[in-house]
């Protein structure tokens, strides 16, 4: 069975990095907005540093939207759900290791990558950790969540749209235990580390319930 | 649910013959007490946790055993009835032909069997396969192909072999068999129709599995891979496997009992006025754009 598994995340791990793959479409994405936001806010590098988690984390949500509507699709049109339904595994394994291999495609490099776009918006090295370190635990939460609405969308076509409608206030709890967990380290009353369990412990909710209302969600599109 | 096979149940409305006990003497597994067996219900659900290699004979063996038989199945899509009161039962190394105009339900009936659609009525049954859930004992080969475009034919299968288990052939052993050894490290990408469905045939020889469920499956092959399949189809008999396949050519399974579906009676249902995007795009209508 795990064999199954570790096959399927070598597969879109594969197929992510290969021509017409997802793999650096939310890097480049979310470089975007973080390269904007300077030039519309000015230099002014006081607000930029004190809002600069923030921007972050919002570049870090939308990012994770893009190509969330073809997790599942890309399969249902090709058939290779049919594939993965005719295996001798849970559907919600299929769903966890799909959900991973996503994960460390997105929201594993925009973590990665975040102290280095923390420049453009001159947060200092306390800041830059900080920010790695919360969007490293909730970007999890996010991809589990993005997941439940890429299963239900996943047999419409053009259903990126209404993805987004369906999952984005379902992903504000995570967005503002992770703004203020990444704040909190550099200054301010609450401790770094309150924010930051609860922003795991969102983590680990939303793969439970993500992973299962995801399977079902696909069970019941048949 | 539960209850005895019943080989031979008369079809009824407007089903084909049933093909229960005709002209195959199964050649392999005449060793098997055969009526003994008491039918398992089948789970419609697909995904069943359990291990498939519970059954007798079931992993790195040969093909598993499995006996199949459907009674009185139904099927309505978007309201409208599109097919009622099949029935067949296949026995280890027999085979079904499912004929029918475009739009009688050959590739919806094939649907039911893989779990993909769930029946109106009716009941399936499969026995003989142990703790496996049915989706978990075919292969099924369709306008879909399963083939991811930027990864290799070789890379398709290994995915295949590994996610399906009861791994058999070799891929490349597997393609080479079907023609395309030169194709190993292409993308699948830039194979024709053809070869495409040849990749996804290939999929047949690299895991065991006992039922093939076959929608067309000479749609855009050639002559020469028409044959090729018309023999895989026989060897797969042969070692008492199961074949359905849905057909407009005759294609090697000529001895094969013919179960045609007829149109529903007029009148009793009316189509409805919004059809879902679900029955255009997997009914048989597909087959004429191909």
């Amino acid at each position: 069975m795990s064999r199954a598994l570790l096959a399927l995340i070598a597969r879109d791990l594969a197929l992510a990095t290969r021509v017409g793959g997802s793999g650096a479409l939310s890097l480049v994405f979310f470089l975007m907005i973080v390269a904007l936001v300077p030039f519309a806010l000015g230099p002014d590098l006081n607000l930029l540093s004190r809002i600069g988690p923030a921007i972050l984390w919002l570049a870090a949500v939308l990012a994770t939207l893009i190509g969330l509507d073809r997790l599942f699709q890309a399969d249902d049109e090709d058939g290779s759900l049919d594939l993965m339904s005719a295996a001798p595994v849970p559907l919600e394994l299929v769903v966890l290791a799909k959900v991973v291999a996503h994960w460390l495609t997105t929201g594993l490099p925009l973590a990665l990558a975040s102290p280095l776009f923390g420049l453009l918006v001159a947060l200092d090295g306390t800041g830059m950790g900080a920010t790695a370190l919360t969007l490293l635990a909730g970007t999890p939460a996010l991809t589990f969540i993005g997941a439940v609405g890429a299963a239900l969308t996943a047999s419409i076509r053009r259903g990126g749209l209404i993805l987004a409608v369906l999952v984005l206030p379902l992903m504000v709890p995570t967005l503002i235990f992770g703004v203020s967990a990444a704040e909190s380290a550099s200054g301010g009353t609450v401790p770094f580390t309150t924010p930051l369990a609860i922003l795991a412990g969102l983590s680990l909710i939303a793969a439970v319930v993500g992973t299962l209302a995801a399977a079902a969600a696909l069970r019941w599109s048949e | 649910m539960t209850g005895p096979t019943r080989a031979g149940s008369p079809p009824k409305g407007c089903a084909g013959p049933s093909l229960a006990g005709a002209a195959h003497p199964s050649p392999a597994r005449k060793d098997r007490p055969g009526g003994s067996a008491e039918p398992e219900p089948f789970r419609s659900g697909a995904q069943s946790g359990k291990e498939a290699g519970a059954a007798p004979g079931a992993r790195g063996g040969g093909i598993r055993i499995l006996r199949l038989s459907v009674e009185e199945l139904a099927c309505r899509r978007s309201g409208r009835r599109v097919f009622t009161g099949l029935s067949f039962a296949l026995r280890p190394g027999e085979a079904l032909a499912v004929t029918g105009r475009n739009g009688a339900g050959k590739s919806s009936l094939l649907a039911i069997l893989a779990g993909r659609l769930r029946p109106d009525a009716g009941q399936i049954r499969v026995a003989d396969v142990g703790e496996a859930s049915l989706p978990e004992c075919l292969h099924a080969v369709g306008h879909r192909d399963g083939l991811k475009a930027a990864l290799t034919a070789g890379e398709n299968l290994a995915f295949a072999r590994a996610l399906l288990g009861d791994a058999r052939m070799e891929p490349r052993a597997a393609l080479a068999r079907l023609g395309l050894g030169h194709a190993h490290d292409l993308p699948v990408a830039y194979l024709s129709a053809g070869q495409r469905r040849r990749v996804a045939l290939a999929r047949l020889l690299v895991c065991h599995r006992p039922l093939w469920l076959l929608d067309e499956p000479t749609a855009a092959l050639d002559v020469a891979s028409q044959a090729l399949l018309a023999e895989l189809m026989a060897e797969h008999r042969a070692a008492g496997g199961l074949i359905v396949a849905a057909t407009h050519q005759a294609l090697g399974l000529e001895d094969a009992a013919t179960l045609a579906i007829a149109a529903p009676e007029p009148g009793l249902d009316r189509p409805s006025p919004t059809p879902d995007r679900d029955a255009d795009w997997r009914d048989a209508d597909v087959e004429d754009w191909a």
